[in-house]
């Protein structure tokens, strides 16, 4: 008796593990952060893009509205095909864009925003990349979407596309 | 272009020869002769010649860069040397299963060969459960991975072979690594085969027993090729990394060793029979189950093959097969020996067996649970974690210590019931141990009790086993070897981690960097053109704080087809210490980042694993000179 | 006179402290990156790693150890920022209970059942 329910035991737990197995390798194996969790928005100084001086972040996300915030830069060309849909954004009133020019040479990020225009009410300098940690970014183009209590809540690893930009529209209206 | 045409017709020949097979050992189970049909004899040498013949005209094609083959073509170059050419043949994931058929057809040949005094029936069954496993792996490489897909139009140019794996070490690492856990197939065959046959008995632990060390030897070694090609050609250092390729290696060799233990016992004794099976078992199917999780993508890991779901669930479906096939086997036909055989008196070397059991059975929990725990957790809650060297070393180290202690212990332990010998030389070795460990951790290590008690743990083993070796006669040499090997293993791997330093500095041309113990000098930079990359080397003179000068010249390399950069460190090994110097470029400016590493006994981790193999090569020649 | 020798002799313990403390700081900040898994490069460790990301997080960790933050708090400013993935080291957590008890269960149990088995009268 004791032998069957033994048997019945790992029969389950096998046909169990069989079951975890086959689900599983459905599942990517290279890991993303979550970007569903909400967050706050970090606290931080920065240095500006035209003016050469810090600036606090409680500054830079004074206005009641929706910020953006583009993490971008020359050397990265992924970040060229969505500067389009940026512009497109920039001229939405309820929304403002903060750019986060990543580990970048700065005349090189000039001619790049001389080049396609510039979206930004304010560009920021993160010439080390600690900037991006604080947003929990690890690569580049990232976007983070900042809602009116100043919590970050969505984040889009990746250029972003036209699916994205309405998402954004539906959400700030 | 030939060659692809009679290397898949190998491929289908040689599943068809293998059905032939089965139907005539069927029927030859139930005819009345005493010997097995010699026909059967032909047949798998019929089948093996297949295999070998398919074998062969892919590493033909890859030497003759067919680009026509789609495997030669994703995984070759006509720059590559001719010695990476053909190991290429096996370095990836459809040149590798013809590689599994090898040495599942070679090994039944060989068993059938050398099992002539073996009962009729038991090498049929084992024959034909072998045989399973053929078949599923000929459908497995025709259905899902052949590797004589044709391409046309022809391709002028490969897709190269990642240079990362053009390395001696790894090209010969696959084949013994093979050897040995798909050689473990051989085990789980014969062990259902004996069961069903009633045949678990002192007489087939003999007969099995060299089997067991021929795997084990071969997978031991294989495992020490890994590591040593990761040390020498990742460039970071380390050997071992606990990642999920590495351990799905350890597990066999973990369950593996196990039953070698338990076979004595069955040899001495004819007990423990039901642990002798599920061992057998647990050892291939775990070597499947590695074979699962590398080649289907469902773990991230530094080195697994081309991912395919599809691969994977044929995987999947053929390991949960056998798994039921074997453990239904077991349970309808094992029988357990009077209950009393089980029972052993505490102190006797059958029970310190049990014990070993024991503790590699946890070990291979850790192993397991570590690398199979973020697969369920993601499909069971979306949570994704990772489970890193720190979960391994911190739930394996605290029981090394008594495991080193049973270990030297015991070998000392007699059959059946025994009394503890040699108390007064065994408490001196003890204190030795312990005052020996403290006064030369005391002025190197914060850590001092836990190194203390884990490094006198290990002496201890070490003292042991040397009076077997050294002072006493000869009644188990081999054994004293392994023990003896295992001691220095910890020993080394153990003063190689509170010993080694490393010093990361940005240095450019003619610049010298000064440290505690001395000075690095960037000398100079040279270039070099090789066939299929350009090499920049860096010659570098480290001179310590006695004078001693050593020179070491990395280098980066930068391949070209597919264009990737690599960095080869320099190691200059001696019996003492290994100097180590990486060098890589730092984006955008005249500065190379270097990373010296001096790394003391590294040396003894491969000697000592050596040792521990030599142990068992001796246990397999035992016979010949023993009464 | 005596009080520069003085001045002096505190000056130097105290630049040998900080050479200490600079070593301890070393050894700290490399444990704490061999713990943190680089997302660019996923197999390898930030220590090991040479992407941007790995650079950005050895900044960041650098200035966090130089402001006193703990070992503990690295990890945990880290996982809130890119989940547990990051770090090497599973934390006891209500997800990894089973992870961490499972093989030392496991290991009570066999005892039991190999203690069970033995003959330990005469």
């Amino acid at each position: 008796m004791k032998n069957k329910i033994n048997i019945i035991i790992i029969f389950i737990s096998l046909i169990f593990c069989f079951i975890i197995f086959y689900i599983g390798l459905d599942k990517p194996n290279t890991y993303t952060p979550k970007t569903n969790t909400e967050k706050n928005l970090p606290i931080f100084k920065a240095k500006d893009f035209t003016l050469n001086s810090y600036i606090n972040s409680e500054e830079i996300f004074e206005e009641n509205i929706y910020y953006i915030v583009n993490i971008w830069a020359s050397w990265c060309i992924p970040c060229r095909k969505e500067h389009p849909l940026l512009m497109e954004l920039s001229n939405d009133q309820l929304i403002k864009l903060i750019g986060l020019n990543y580990r970048d040479n700065l005349n090189n990020a000039k001619k790049f925003i001389n080049e396609l225009g510039n979206p930004y009410t304010q560009i920021l300098i993160d010439k080390d990349g600690t900037l991006a940690v604080e947003f929990g970014a690890y690569g580049v183009p990232e976007t983070f979407l900042i809602d009116k209590n100043k919590k970050i809540i969505k984040k889009f690893a990746g250029p972003i596309n036209k699916k994205i930009v309405e998402e954004i529209k539906i959400i700030i209206k | 272009m030939l060659a692809n045409q009679i290397g898949y017709y190998s491929l289908i020949l040689g599943v068809l020869f293998s059905l032939l097979l089965c139907g005539v050992s069927i029927k030859d189970l139930n005819s009345s002769s005493k010997q097995i049909n010699q026909n059967i004899l032909s047949l798998s040498f019929l089948q093996l010649v297949l295999v070998i013949v398919s074998f062969l005209s892919l590493i033909l094609s890859f030497i003759n860069s067919d680009f026509s083959n789609e495997t030669v073509f994703n995984n070759s170059h006509t720059t590559k040397p001719l010695f990476y050419k053909i190991s290429g043949t096996w370095g990836n994931h459809e040149g590798s299963l013809l590689l599994w058929l090898l040495v599942l057809t070679l090994f039944i040949f060989i068993f059938l060969i050398k099992s002539k005094k073996q009962p009729k029936k038991y090498k049929l069954l084992t024959l034909l459960f072998q045989e399973i496993i053929i078949i599923g792996f000929f459908l497995f490489v025709i259905v899902t991975s052949n590797p004589f897909n044709y391409l046309f139009p022809i391709p002028a140019e490969g897709l190269g072979l990642n240079p990362i794996l053009q390395d001696p070490a790894l090209a010969i690492h696959p084949p013994i690594l093979y050897l040995g856990y798909v050689g473990s197939s051989i085990i789980f065959s014969a062990s259902l085969a004996a069961v069903t046959q009633n045949y678990i008995s002192k007489e087939w632990g003999q007969h099995i027993k060299k089997w067991v060390l021929v795997s084990w030897i071969f997978l031991s070694i294989g495992i020490m090729l890994g590591s040593i090609w990761a040390y020498y050609e990742l460039g970071w250092g380390g050997f071992w990394f606990w990642d999920p390729v590495e351990n799905v290696s350890l597990m066999p060799w973990l369950t593996l060793t196990a039953l070698l233990h338990c076979i004595l016992v069955l040899e001495k004794r004819g007990a423990l029979t039901s642990w002798v099976v599920i061992l057998s078992i647990t050892t291939f199917t775990l070597s499947m189950c590695g074979t699962f999780l590398v080649r289907s993508g469902i773990l991230n890991s530094v080195h697994t093959f081309a991912n395919d779901p599809a691969r994977g669930i044929f995987i999947l479906i053929f390991l949960f097969i056998l798994i039921f096939l074997s453990l239904g086997v077991f349970f309808l036909f094992h029988q357990e020996n009077d209950k009393s055989t089980n029972n052993f008196f505490w102190l006797s070397k059958e029970s310190s067996i049990l014990v070993n059991n024991w503790f590699m059975m946890y070990f291979l929990s850790v192993v397991l649970i570590g690398t199979v725990y973020p697969i369920f957790l993601d499909v069971i809650s979306a949570e994704k974690i990772s489970v890193g060297p720190p979960f391994y070393q911190k739930l394996i180290t605290p029981f090394l210590v008594p495991f080193l202690l049973f270990m030297a212990l015991g070998p000392k332990i007699k059959w059946i019931k025994s009394k503890l010998e040699n108390k007064n030389s065994l408490i001196i070795f003890v204190i030795t141990s312990v005052i020996l460990t403290f006064f030369i951790l005391k002025n190197i290590t914060t850590d001092l009790l836990f190194y203390t008690i884990l490094i006198s743990a290990a002496f201890f083993l070490l003292f042991t086993t040397s009076r077997e070796l050294f002072f006493q006669k000869f009644n188990n040499i081999s054994q004293a070897i392994a023990h003896f090997g295992f001691s220095l293993f910890i020993l080394s791997i153990l003063f190689n981690g509170i010993l080694s330093s490393e010093i990361i500095t940005n240095i450019k041309v003619g610049e010298t960097y000064n440290y505690n113990d001395g000075e690095i000098f960037f000398e100079k930079i040279e270039e070099k053109n090789k066939s299929n990359f350009n090499s920049i080397i860096g010659h570098f003179k480290i001179t310590n704080d006695e004078g001693k000068v050593t020179k070491l010249n990395p280098e980066i390399r930068v391949y070209n087809q597919p264009i990737i950069i690599t960095s080869e460190a320099d190691i200059k090994t001696t019996l003492l210490e290994d100097k180590f110097l990486v060098m890589n470029i730092v984006k955008g400016n005249k500065y190379f980042n270097i990373r010296y590493q001096v790394k003391p006994f590294m040396l003894w981790i491969w000697i000592s694993v050596l040792i521990i193999s030599l142990g068992g090569l001796m246990s397999l020649f035992k016979k010949k000179y023993e009464k | 006179m005596k009080t520069l020798k003085i001045f002096l002799i505190i000056c130097l313990l105290a630049s040998f402290s900080q050479l200490k403390s600079d070593e301890k700081n070393t050894q700290l900040k490399n444990s704490i990156l061999k713990n943190i898994r680089c997302l660019i490069c996923q197999g390898q460790s930030v220590f090991d790693s040479e992407s941007d990301f790995a650079f950005s997080i050895k900044l960041i960790v650098n200035k966090k150890i130089n402001e006193g933050m703990s070992e503990e708090k690295i990890y945990e400013f880290l996982r809130e920022k890119y989940g547990d993935w990051v770090i090497y080291d599973p934390e006891l957590n209500k997800n990894t209970y089973i992870l961490w008890l499972l093989p030392l269960l496991l290991f009570l149990a066999g005892g039991a059942i190999i203690r069970k088995n033995l003959i330990f009268k005469k």
